[in-house]
């Protein structure tokens, strides 16, 4: 069964979700909610996950006309705008340094990025779980995860087309392990999926989305929003680098804490894939795509360090988020 | 297409990280100290090069978390 649509969480999103009812041919446009110039960012955050959720599963009940829908458009647009114009505007607040583009000889990309990794220290998630966290808590740390680990990859795959030879192949090596190698048993999102059901927890794809915090949504949105506009290509391989340098060790962690509470192998076994799948990624990721896209576009720098830090940056802040609504912070 | 031929042919098989592990293209099987072999499964595998994996012959990681004196060159 397809995912069933997510409760609303305002007037736009409920506005969004009543119109995906019906047939997209008859219906009148979906048009904003303009009672007023407040934005509410849970409810924007919603209803531009369903919207991008229309390009990856759907919804049961949802007429797959909708996903190239030009009633749906402008809603997406605006939503689109926004959330890009709030990640730049706390970027450039962020003061995180750029440096001068052009210079002789060009620029050591993957140690930049390395540097920007290294320079975040916010509050980790992974080691919460590794030392104290509660049952309660991991399972439903997983359940919010699962909007991203049971489509991990597929954002990052719209991407692939945009890229030239070169750095088009060190991706495929990338993603096709993040697919298990040709084997579905071993696709990182069958893993999920495994884990998930043997720990007792709905499996279902899209079964958790009420549950998500506004951080957890906008994770998925960036990343989603990334992947699908070629424009975004240099965010998007800049947020893929930070995220796969950001793994292999909170994986280790989340894994023996996952441990600890005595949750199933088949849980565990996720993370430690991941502990050794993403120190490989991290490295193709860093050398064979970031490096080369921006050796061939220079002016790409920019975008690919806003990208990196945007995946550090919503991380961040749903981890704050997260503990503290543990009472953890 | 004289281009992409060419990057194709200098494409490396084994990737020596700065600071990081090695990184290993293609299937290999690889002996560790105590003799024992492991087979690569992955189209890219990287082999720790700082001694402080917790998976062998596999890197974990680790290396970030050493100073950096202590990590490869």
């Amino acid at each position: 069964m397809r995912a069933p649509l997510p409760a609303p969480r305002g007037a736009v999103s409920k506005r969004l979700l009543e119109s995906l009812l019906g047939a997209e041919d008859v219906a009148r446009d979906v048009v904003d909610d303009e009672s007023g110039p407040e934005r509410d960012p849970e409810d924007d955050a919603l209803a531009l996950f369903v919207l991008h959720e229309l390009h990856y599963r759907g919804f049961e009940g949802v007429d797959e006309r909708w996903e190239w829908s030009p009633r749906l458009a402008p809603l997406r647009h605006r939503l689109e705008t926004d959330l890009e114009n709030d990640l730049r505007a706390r970027w450039l607040a962020s003061g995180a340094t750029v440096p001068e583009a052009g210079a002789a000889g060009g620029h050591d990309v993957p140690t930049l990025l390395a540097e920007l990794v290294a320079a975040e220290d916010g509050p980790s998630l992974a080691r919460h779980v590794q030392r104290h966290a509660t049952r309660e808590q991991a399972e439903s740390l997983l359940r919010q995860r699962s909007l991203y680990h049971l489509k991990e990859a597929d954002p990052t795959t719209w991407v692939i087309p945009r890229l030239e030879s070169g750095p088009k192949a060190a991706m495929l090596e990338v993603q096709f392990d993040e697919y298990g190698n040709g084997d579905p048993a071993r696709m990182h999102h069958r893993l999920f999926e495994d884990g998930l059901r043997a720990s007792g927890i709905d499996a279902g794809y899209g079964r958790h989305v009420d549950e998500a915090s506004t951080e957890v949504l906008e994770q998925n949105n960036a990343l989603t929003m990334f992947g699908l506009h070629r424009r975004l290509r240099g965010a998007a391989i800049g947020h893929f680098a930070a995220f796969e340098a950001t793994s292999s060790v909170p994986s280790r962690q989340l894994s023996q804490g996952l441990a600890r509470l005595g949750f199933p192998p088949e849980m565990c076994a996720y993370y430690d894939e991941h502990v050794e799948a993403d120190a490989v990624h991290e490295q193709v990721v860093l050398r064979d795509i970031c490096a080369a896209v921006v050796a061939a576009e220079p002016e790409q720098l920019d975008e690919v360090l806003f990208g990196a830090w945007v995946c550090l940056d919503l991380e961040t802040r749903t981890a704050r988020a997260t503990l503290a609504a543990w009472g953890a912070a | 297409m004289s281009i992409e031929r060419s990057e194709r042919s200098e494409r490396p098989t084994i990737v020596l990280c700065p600071g990081g592990p090695m990184l290993v293209r293609g299937e290999a099987v690889v002996q560790t100290q105590d003799g024992a072999t492991h087979r690569t499964t992955r189209p890219v595998s990287a082999i720790c090069r700082c001694g402080a994996t917790s998976r062998a012959p596999w890197c974990d990681g680790t290396h970030k978390l050493l100073p950096k004196e202590r990590r490869p060159d």
